[in-house]
């Protein structure tokens, strides 16, 4: 029988404080039941000699000085892990919710997860074809990168996201499966529900584990979520050979958690508040995507965050865009033109694409079309911006053809139903359909002998403006 | 017994001991974890631990080692990849897999490898600090020299024969004058946070040639320079210093991956090991040293591993190696600072780092130079560290501090990014205080007129952006026909000279005297164009001959081992413009 520690000495916040306790270890998961017979979790985040400071994952509600008896585990925080998973509802500690009974665990595992060695690792190099032209076309998702979308409040990341589930797939048939690990933080009812009835109805729920936190459950269970959805991932991909898609909305809310608990904590804040070790907690979770050397299955993650009011240099988009392996920003401004998906091109990069696409992965070409359709859209801003200063009418011929360039490019290219599901092939031909509506000698990043095969004004001009 | 008081995160106490000294490194706990000892007081101790403390008790023990934290030096460092605290992280994967494991005590260097030396002395001979006794190949590139210990001299009482032997095999005996016997293996330790002493340093003149021309020619770096490449994310940076270490004409390259991703570092490793460096034909992992510290793994051992790094270059650069380091990214470095700091509860400066932020990266920066070491050989460790600016802005601290302690500032700008214009440094904010040091070196070894062309590039890109304020203003069309050129002349140095394709056989790597020929080349396009207009022809006559183009893709139609070519291109100016002028002269008439 574990010791039993009867009443605190202080709780503040998330925090509670307890005196004269021996053996206990740092980041020790604790028990602590209340007089009325519930039960709540702790982790231990700091010990100074006899004297421990918890953090209680549901809350302090109801928590008194004396009404308590904390146990130790003796043990960090783990999870329960089976293939059973698949399919499940679990809360943010990773405890099932859906009413159909605890896990049969298969094996238990920290959820802090442990350092990936770099040595270890292979390159991430085969492409997901997610279907979505502006996605495949020019920021490539690779498998076992992490590639965050950035939006704003009220864009349709949400919607984006379960177009990526849906459409998903791997380019080669290796016959393996794959499958989704979802995990929603801080996320409202409605948006929880959203993502819930889409994998029903597009018949992906068997094969997606749900973790949910939603914007009014406990702060400290929101920190753990994405340990442990990455902890399921981990297991899936690595011990089960699977290939994972790991989605986590939303980022900001996690990030603000941190804040919250950091700050009751009486941490020295850094940037805007955020505790200064923000980078590497964020860190610790991005860094778990990727492919073991010698392993089958792979984690791929695509984190959504909400910048907030916009801001691209918000410390959370801009650590978060340190550490992953590029960007999908959306853009209001398109949005309001009705533009889906909303994908600012310019701001967007995949890190790994270079080494993920072209010959015996998508096209030879693509790397080619790509880079026009970035350098020609890029000249589309400045005639823009042009325009706007001496009008659309006073513009050179050139500057007139990529004004024109880039309307059809939002509407034909950057657009797309949430239903439709271009290959590759499609979207690089329409890439170059596209290209072709500027004069020749405008396609300043390709070889001639590629304009020559794939140069063709006369599909340029079936466009409609 | 010492035992751990207080845990918080990786900062251990320890009380009522005056056991320890500043920087010695320690073993806490009851699994080994490695520290370093950070703040002492007659009540507590302070140590940072370069492990994962999760676990941890009050109560486990925690034992001193008498010495600074120290890099091991010795045969076995090249090609190798390390964490931040000298671990080799392929012995760490056979002890641990796949996944680091805590405690994972392995020595930095293979004491079961047997090296062929070549002992250099006998017995008899006088050995003063830094002088080689042995030498072994470390690989078919890099002859490992191994010197006596700074501070150690004396004369030779024993000297083994030339064979094969490991690292910790003694294969020379010096007697000192007092009379003590220091037995010399093949390796020495360092404290990582002491510079290795040196006898003097040199005048910094000769270029770090990288074969990327906005580098080489624009913003020139000088072996034992320093250069700071500041830029947000997708700006390039990693990617610059990929391209640096695969074709800078540095010996060795230190490449020091602090607080970034993994699977860069992943890339690095396949890919330098299939890139073949044309000058030794050898690949290039033959003459690379790896230190991985990514985001994920500890912080402390990230603050360490810049540390590691330099002091591996120092070593080699004793040698007489010229070495380049690269440091991605120092802005994590002082991130990984701050994060102790506040677990310290140390009173923030500026954005929460602290206040000694400056002196650190002075400290790092100055270690870098051009030297004569204590065996009298030259050698020089150049610095390339690149800086994460939080949200792209120049004017945050890890920046502002790090331009006081660089010569070279290489800013890389969104907006070329965004336009792929690859490598995006700015032209415009970007400096280089090396270009009169190393003037003379171009005057001899590339052209006399090597300056001043780039001299009249430059001023041609500075006139560019004035004109472009008024272009945003009221477009191009108003421009008087030789400000037209001037902004097309630029366009042709932005498209064609600056930006290079990394992924281009040719392009990725441009030797001097190209990079020469092709500013000449622009020139003489310029010079006859001006002619031309001069003569009242419309620039548009001239552009519509398609020449701009043609001078711009140069860099792909002319290979690297044909300067020739540029030869006929020169002679193709000159007739296309001509004629064009010949055929509007007779026309007005």
């Amino acid at each position: 029988m574990a010791v039993q520690y009867l009443g605190l000495k202080e709780i503040n916040g998330p925090l509670i404080a307890l005196d004269n306790v021996a053996g206990i270890a740092y980041d020790e998961v604790a028990e602590i039941t209340l007089s009325d017979g519930s039960v709540r979790t702790g982790r231990v985040v700091q010990i100074d000699g006899s004297r421990a400071v918890l953090q209680v994952f549901e809350g302090t509600r109801g928590l008194s000085l004396k009404n308590t008896k904390t146990k130790f585990a003796g043990k960090p925080m783990e999870m329960a892990l089976s293939e059973e998973l698949l399919g499940r509802v679990l809360s943010g500690a990773g405890k099932p919710i859906d009413g159909l009974g605890d896990i049969y665990a298969e094996k238990y595992a920290d959820i802090n997860g442990r350092p990936l060695n770099p040595v270890s690792r292979s390159y991430p190099r085969n492409y997901i074809n997610t279907g979505i032209s502006s996605i495949d076309a020019l920021t490539t998702l690779i498998r076992g990168q992490k590639l965050p979308i950035f939006s704003g409040s009220g864009l349709s990341h949400n919607k984006l996201a379960v177009q990526i589930v849906r459409q998903a797939k791997i380019a080669e048939d290796s016959g393996q499966e794959f499958a989704v690990v979802f995990a929603a933080m801080g996320v409202k009812n409605d948006v929880a529900d959203y993502f819930r009835k889409s994998f029903e109805e597009s018949g992906v729920l068997q094969k997606v584990v749900m973790f949910l936190n939603l914007s009014n459950d406990p702060i400290i269970e929101r920190i753990l979520t994405p340990k442990c959805a990455l902890t399921a991932a981990e297991y899936l991909a690595f011990e089960k050979n699977m290939h994972i898609l790991v989605i986590l909305t939303d980022m900001t809310s996690y990030a603000e958690a941190l804040r919250e608990f950091s700050s009751s904590k009486g941490e020295i804040p850094g940037r805007k508040g955020y505790p200064g070790y923000l980078y590497s907690d964020l860190a610790s979770i991005y860094e778990r995507a990727g492919v073991i050397e010698g392993s089958e299955g792979s984690v791929t993650q695509i984190p959504i965050l909400t910048m907030p009011n916009d801001d691209i240099t918000h410390p959370i988009p801009d650590l978060t865009g340190y550490i992953t392996e590029g960007q999908i920003v959306l853009d209001r401004r398109l949005d309001q033109n009705g533009v889906y998906p909303p994908v600012s091109v310019l701001p967007s990069l995949s890190r790994l694409m270079k080494d993920g696409i072209g010959e015996g992965y998508t096209r030879s070409d693509h790397s080619d079309c790509a880079n026009q359709l970035f350098a020609a859209y890029a000249k589309v801003q400045d005639a823009r911006s042009l325009a706007s200063v001496i009008g659309e009418d006073e513009l050179s011929p050139l500057d007139k053809s990529y004004l024109r360039f880039g309307r059809l490019f939002e509407k034909y290219f950057l657009s797309q139903g949430f239903d439709e599901n271009r290959s590759i092939d499609e979207t690089l031909d329409l890439g170059w359909a596209l290209l072709s509506s500027l004069p020749r000698s405008a396609l300043d990043r390709v070889d001639d002998k590629l304009l020559d095969i794939k140069y063709d004004p006369d599909k340029a001009a079936a466009f409609e403006d | 017994m010492n035992t751990v008081y207080s845990i918080n995160g990786p900062v251990v106490k320890v009380k009522d001991t005056s056991d320890f000294s500043m920087l010695e490194m320690v073993y806490v706990g009851s699994k080994h974890l490695i520290g370093e000892v950070i703040g002492v007081n007659s009540e507590e101790t302070t140590i940072q631990v370069y492990e994962v403390t999760t676990g941890m008790r009050p109560g486990e023990p925690v034992t001193g080692t008498g010495a600074p934290v120290s890099a091991a030096l010795g045969p076995g460092i090249i090609s190798n990849i390390f964490d931040g605290i000298e671990r080799p992280l392929k012995k760490i994967e056979e002890l641990s897999g796949a996944y680091v494991s805590k405690g994972s005590n392995v020595d930095s260097l293979d004491g079961e490898k047997k090296w062929q030396v070549t002992v250099k002395v006998s017995a008899g001979d006088k050995l003063s600090s830094g002088d080689i006794y042995a030498v072994c190949p470390e690989t078919p590139i890099v002859e490992h020299r191994c010197m006596v210990p700074p501070s150690m001299s004396g004369e030779v009482i024993f000297a083994a024969p030339d064979g094969e032997y490991t690292i910790n095999d003694v294969v020379c005996k010096i007697k000192s004058a007092d009379g003590n016997i220091h037995e010399l293996t093949l390796c020495q330790k360092w404290p990582i946070k002491q510079a290795r002493p040196f006898n003097k340093r040199l005048p910094i003149d000769r270029p770090l040639i990288t074969g990327q021309r906005v580098i080489d020619t624009i913003l020139p770096i000088a072996k034992g320079g320093t250069a700071a490449v500041p830029g947000g994310f997708g700006t390039g940076k990693t990617m610059t210093q990929h391209q640096l270490a695969k074709w800078c004409d540095a010996d060795i390259i230190v490449y020091i991956g602090c607080g970034e991703r993994g699977n860069e570092m992943t890339q690095v490793l396949e890919e330098f090991s299939g890139l073949i460096d044309p000058k030794t034909n050898r690949p290039l992992t033959d003459r690379t040293v790896l230190i991985a510290n990514t985001s994920n793994m500890p912080v402390a051992a990230r603050e360490a591993s810049i540390y590691t790094g330099i002091t591996i270059a120092e070593y080699y650069r004793d040698m007489g190696y010229h070495i380049a380091i690269m440091a991605d990214s120092t802005s994590r470095w002082a991130e990984a600072l701050r994060e102790i700091s506040g677990r310290l509860e140390e009173m923030p400066a500026e954005e929460g780092f602290p206040a000694y932020l400056p002196s650190r990266l002075a400290e790092f920066y100055e270690r870098a130079g051009y030297v004569e070491s204590l065996n009298g050989k030259e050698g020089s460790v150049t610095i390339i560290g690149a800086v994460s600016p939080q949200g792209s802005d120049f004017s945050e601290p890890v920046t502002q501090n790090t331009k006081r302690f660089v010569r070279c500032f290489w800013a890389l700008d969104k907006s070329l990014a965004y336009a792929r214009h690859y490598p995006a440094i700015n032209w415009n904010n970007s400096y280089s205080e090396y270009t009169d040091d190393l003037g003379e070196y171009y005057y001899k070894n590339v052209d006399k007129d090597f300056l001043l062309c780039r001299r009249r590039i430059s001023s041609m890109l500075i006139e560019e952006n004035k004109l472009m304020e008024i272009v945003k203003l009221i477009g191009a069309d108003v421009l008087p026909d030789d400000q037209k050129l001037i902004i097309e002349a630029a366009r042709v140095i932005r498209v064609g000279f600056l930006q290079q394709n990394a992924y281009h056989k040719d392009d990725t790597y441009v030797p001097l005297s190209k990079q020469f020929k092709m500013m000449q080349t622009i020139l003489k396009l310029y010079d006859e164009c001006r002619r031309a207009v001069d003569k009242s022809v419309p620039l548009s006559k001239v552009l519509s001959t398609g020449i701009f183009e043609k001078v711009i893709k140069m860099k792909y139609d002319i290979p690297n081992d044909k300067p020739e070519l540029f030869r006929d291109l020169d002679v193709e100016i000159e007739q296309t413009v001509r004629k064009v002028v010949r055929k509007y002269e007779s026309e007005a008439r």
